[in-house]
């Protein structure tokens, strides 16, 4: 068995594979976090816990609806997202006027309250949610056995993140969207509605956390805090990234898993201070991010 | 002039809960179940142990002996400050005489020095450490169920024989999983197995993935789970992802309750090996206490915690009505001189160090086909004698205990 | 910096308000010198360690303008050395307190020099990441035990002479820290430094061009933030005999932000009224285990939205006088 640096290839590559799917929900999370940061300015700090109610959303639709993992991709989003838009119409379209920070008090405020509620009627030990048998099972890859599941998380979190960046960057759409970053009020003036196409832009963002939550809800275990600490390291991913910068969250989302992947193998303990660590350099060189715009 | 009184007033008005809290209550046996209501260790302790202690008080008819015993409850969220603080407002403002149950070892030796400093009493039953009898042994605490000790003899003994002679550890990275991994590989070594390989993981560990692939390129016979509840849930549950048990590995869980086998269900949890030293379906006093337990628990049955708890609290009232005082020190010394007797250990003794004596089980979870009714769960398919059961007094490192 | 303004009302020359704050203060001191005798005295030391520390953040963010979302890396790191300190090395209480503090201004100065060249949200991003490095550092590093903690610290004598051990003396002696923390802070907001803080959190590029070296000024109030943080992390440790992982912990950070808000930007009693009516909620809400986090958004959000003024800055804009 050959070696690299003294650890063994196969265990190098089995974690980089693990690292890589770690990367999609961070790049997954990423990608909506700066699409809402890029429009409104606001870091949004409820994404945590939003995407803790995509999964609950799941879970419920399971126990209630009957309604599988396939239905869940779909509605589970749109719920979340319905939910978003309101908590934008009703309270974060007040600050806007503010500075930067309020929103991110606000949000946070947010969370505490959402994760509060589910923790209350839920407890912390999670809930069990059941894999869809289509995509049970694995395959040996040699070097290690690759839960079917797991693939699918890396291909479904690369196609959405690549599909998000298309629109943003490539459409029409997404050109107003820019634009309205840049000068809401000459946009507006244009006759584009921009307070709707930011209500909905924050929707979009939040629908992406949900669809993270129902990919995330049958491996690790639907539970109040699943968000808690997640939402740390996603800023951490985000700000490297650049805040406002799409494809720099994504890039830095799979990259900073594969990392985090390398670190538990060489030097475990480090692991969760790497992302951070990072950060902290990159902040220094520059300020706003590998890919970011000053704002 | 108005308007600063009012805030006055309004500031006072804030503290006006804390003062509340500041009455005395004397006269009054008071009993707190101190645990994690929410959390981690919710299923296998939580609210249960409040239901098992409240049926300790009613059956041993403290209302018709004259005694006036209350129950009380709070959630320490596993979480060494807020459960020393919670146990130091109740022994200062709330009278509080005796703590019960505490999960997370941490948490426990916190509140046994808290409870030493104060002169209480404190039975542990949830928390595993071993060292709540030998190093951090303390003349005020008593440590009930089980601990890592009798865990790792049990199943690390029999597992071993069986030969499952290569280890790796997947070990909760605090007090307890630090305390279980060490007597078990003590055990492992002793039988002359071989360790290949430990991982420390945080509490509450949602994704076990990388931990678990570590463990299969080991290629050890065994993964040892030194952990308990939901990690241990996730780290069985992931591994049948990732096709452990079908590449031939197998895992050992080293504490796992009943409400584990539960929430993983018996296809998942088949097969497994462990120690206990309660089974709710042991005999027919047990049996009858669980019917009654279950009732009022939300059809959950009891595990050895709750036993643990019924039965420590039986013990200590015992104690309390034999010395007409609640003096925690005083009450302890005599809850290890009166031997024990109670419907769900059978009879037993309390040695110098606090260490409660009584039989432990080696149980395999049984397959979905053996299993009659739910929550019939276990064969039992050892019983290891109560003098065998727990480390020898004098291996311990106890202070109390006299060379 | 819009926040500050927003939330300080128009501020006038201090010796017009001189007497004003002295009543309060009186206030104040009374109410903390009677109030042991009739409130469980363990619970107003949490308050008055929270208080000081809500204090010192409350001098970054009223006073310069940089919300810090790590602080409570100083008040962590703080508890744990002096824990460390007071029960391996043997050291008595105010040197291991002292140790606390001068490690935790240490932190300041590296944390604070990182991190001061950056605003908004840049410096409350990194600011965040370094304490989350910090965090991991406690979680890992032998002496601190992990989740855990490092428990049973003794109180120890205090100058060989006072007795911790014995709750009054030691209430005392955390109110006597308290106010000197309190004391100090009051004294640089009301100086030329202060006046020259005040100058940069209005108009950064104007006092630069009247030849004040912004970053130095910032530093420096970064780094007396830091400090009094460990003072109150250091004795909070003595009091409760515990240093664990909740104090470096980033909600640790989000509570003290909560507690300032709550209490009152830029406001000099604001930060005190904050940390004692959070406390309290935390302590009568404790039965009802995550209520209590519930709670504590539901006052982040309705305190954004509708009260940025927070108690003591509402009162202030009654009554026209600062506070």
């Amino acid at each position: 068995m050959s070696s690299i640096f003294g650890v063994p290839t196969q265990a190098l590559f089995g974690q980089l594979l693990i690292g890589l799917i770690n990367g999609s929900f961070y790049a997954l999370l990423s990608l909506g976090l700066s699409v809402i940061f890029g429009l409104l300015n606001i870091i949004n700090f409820a994404h945590g816990a939003l995407y803790m109610m995509g999964a609950f959303v799941a879970y419920f639709l399971l126990q209630w609806a009957g309604l599988g993992y396939w239905w869940a991709l779909l509605l589970s989003p749109i719920v979340v997202g319905f939910l978003g838009v309101v908590l934008e119409r009703t309270m974060l379209k007040r600050l806007y006027h503010l500075d930067h920070l309020y929103g991110l008090l606000l949000t946070f405020g947010l969370a505490l309250i959402i994760q509060g509620l589910f923790r209350n009627e839920f407890g912390s030990s999670g809930l069990p949610y059941a894999m869809p048998a289509q995509l049970a099972g694995g395959r040996s890859l040699g070097f290690m056995f690759l839960p079917n599941y797991r693939a699918w998380v890396i291909v479904f979190s690369l196609a959405t993140c690549l599909a998000t960046w298309y629109v943003i960057e490539r459409t029409k759409l997404g050109s107003y969207l820019r634009a309205a970053t840049e000068n809401p009020a000459l946009v507006q003036a244009f006759g584009i509605n921009v307070p709707r196409m930011i209500t909905l832009t924050y929707g979009f963002g939040v629908a992406l956390a949900a669809l993270a939550g129902v990919l995330a809800a049958p491996i690790y275990q639907v539970n109040p805090l699943m968000g808690a600490d997640l939402i740390i390291v996603v800023f951490a991913v985000v700000v490297i990234g650049g805040l406002g910068s799409i494809m720099g969250s994504i890039l830095t989302g799979f990259a900073l898993g594969i990392v985090e992947g390398l670190t538990k193998v060489f030097y475990p303990e480090a692991s969760n201070t790497v992302i951070f660590v990072i950060m902290a350099l990159v902040l220094l060189v520059k300020p706003t991010g590998l890919f970011g715009r000053e704002k | 002039m108005l308007i600063r009184f009012a805030i006055l007033l309004a500031a006072l008005l804030a503290l006006g809960p804390a003062i509340a809290r500041a009455q005395i209550s004397d006269g009054v046996i008071k009993i707190g179940v101190l645990n994690d209501q929410s959390g981690l260790y919710a299923d296998l302790a939580g609210q249960g142990s409040v239901v098992a202690a409240r049926m300790a008080v009613e059956d041993y008819g403290a209302e018709k002996k004259g005694m006036k015993v209350e129950v009380v409850f709070a959630d320490h969220q596993n979480k060494a400050d807020v459960g020393s603080a919670i146990a130091r407002q109740w022994y200062d403002v709330d009278k509080v005489d005796l703590i019960v149950d505490v999960p997370n070892s941490g948490v426990a030796l916190a509140v046994s020095q808290i409870t030493r400093d104060k002169g209480k009493a404190f039975i542990v039953s949830s928390a595993a450490t071993s060292d709540l009898t030998g190093k951090a042994c303390s003349p005020n605490t008593i440590h009930w169920t089980y601990d890592t000790w009798a865990l790792a003899n049990g199943t690390a003994n029999a597992l071993v024989k069986q030969g499952a002679d290569t280890w790796f550890f997947i070990t909760a990275d605090y007090a307890f999983g630090h305390a279980l991994e060490r007597d078990v590989e003590a055990v492992v070594l002793k039988n002359g197995g071989k360790v290949l390989g430990k991982v420390r993981h945080p509490l509450n560990t949602q994704d076990f993935s990388s931990f678990l692939l570590q463990a299969q390129a080991s290629k050890a016979k065994v993964i040892g789970l030194a952990n308990a509840g939901g990690d241990t849930t996730n780290a069985i549950k992931q591994g049948a992802e990732f096709g452990i048990v079908k590449g031939g590995q197998n895992f050992a869980g080293l504490l796992v309750f009943l409400t584990d086998v539960h929430a993983l269900g018996l296809q998942t949890a088949q097969g497994l090996v462990f120690t206990e030293t309660f089974y709710w379906d042991l005999n027919d006093r047990t049996r009858a206490f669980a019917k009654r337990f279950a009732a009022r628990n939300r059809g959950i049955h009891p595990t050895m915690i709750h036993a643990g708890v019924y039965a420590g609290v039986t013990h200590y009232l015992k104690a309390v009505e034999a010395l007409k005082s609640d003096d925690g020190t005083r009450v302890i010394a005599k809850m290890k001189e009166i031997p024990t007797d109670d419907p769900l250990f059978g009879k037993g003794t309390i040695r110098v160090d606090g260490r409660k004596i009584h039989p432990a089980y080696l149980v395999e979870v049984k397959k979905p086909s053996e299993s009659k009714a739910p929550w019939d769960y276990y064969k039992i398919r050892a019983t290891i004698p109560a003098d065998q059961a727990f480390r020898p007094l004098d291996q311990g490192e106890c202070p109390l205990v006299k060379k | 910096m819009t926040t500050a303004q927003e939330a300080a009302p128009a501020l006038e020359a201090p010796s017009a308000t001189g007497r004003h704050q002295l009543v309060a203060f009186a206030v104040m001191v009374a109410f903390f010198v009677v109030s042991p005798f009739f409130i469980y005295p363990l619970f107003l030391m949490k308050a008055l360690c929270f208080a000081l520390f809500a204090c010192a953040f409350n001098l970054l963010i009223g006073y310069v303008g940089l919300l810090s979302f790590g602080h409570a890396a100083f008040l962590g790191s703080a508890g744990y050395i002096s824990a460390h300190t007071a029960k391996v090395w043997g050291w008595p209480p105010e040197l291991a307190i002292l140790a606390g503090t001068v490690v935790a201004g240490a932190l300041g100065v590296l944390i604070g020099a990182l991190a001061i060249r950056s605003r908004g949200i840049y410096f409350a991003n990194i600011t965040l990441a370094l304490a989350q490095m910090v965090y991991f550092f406690c979680l890992q590093a032998p002496f601190t035990h992990g989740e855990d903690g490092i428990q049973a610290l003794p109180r120890g004598m205090l100058f060989g002479l006072l007795d911790l051990r014995h709750t009054m003396t030691m209430y005392f002696v955390v109110l006597a820290v308290f106010l000197a923390g309190f004391l100090l802070i009051y004294r640089t907001i009301h100086s030329p430094f202060g006046q020259v803080l005040k100058a940069i959190r209005e108009h950064e590029p104007r006092a630069v061009s009247l030849g004040y070296t912004a970053e130095q000024y910032k530093l420096l109030a970064f780094v007396l933030s830091a400090t009094l943080s460990g003072l109150a992390g250091g004795t909070k440790a003595i009091v409760f005999q515990l240093a664990s992982l909740t104090d470096v912990h980033w909600t640790m950070s989000g509570e003290v932000v909560l507690m300032t808000l709550l209490g009152g930007l830029g406001t000099i009693f604001g930060p005190v009224v904050g940390a004692f009516i959070v406390i309290s909620l935390e302590n009568y809400l404790s039965q009802l285990g995550a209520w209590v986090t519930v709670v504590q958004g539901v006052i982040f959000v309705l305190c954004v939205l509708t009260f940025r003024r927070g108690v003591v800055g509402e009162l202030a804009r009654l009554l026209k006088k600062p506070l």
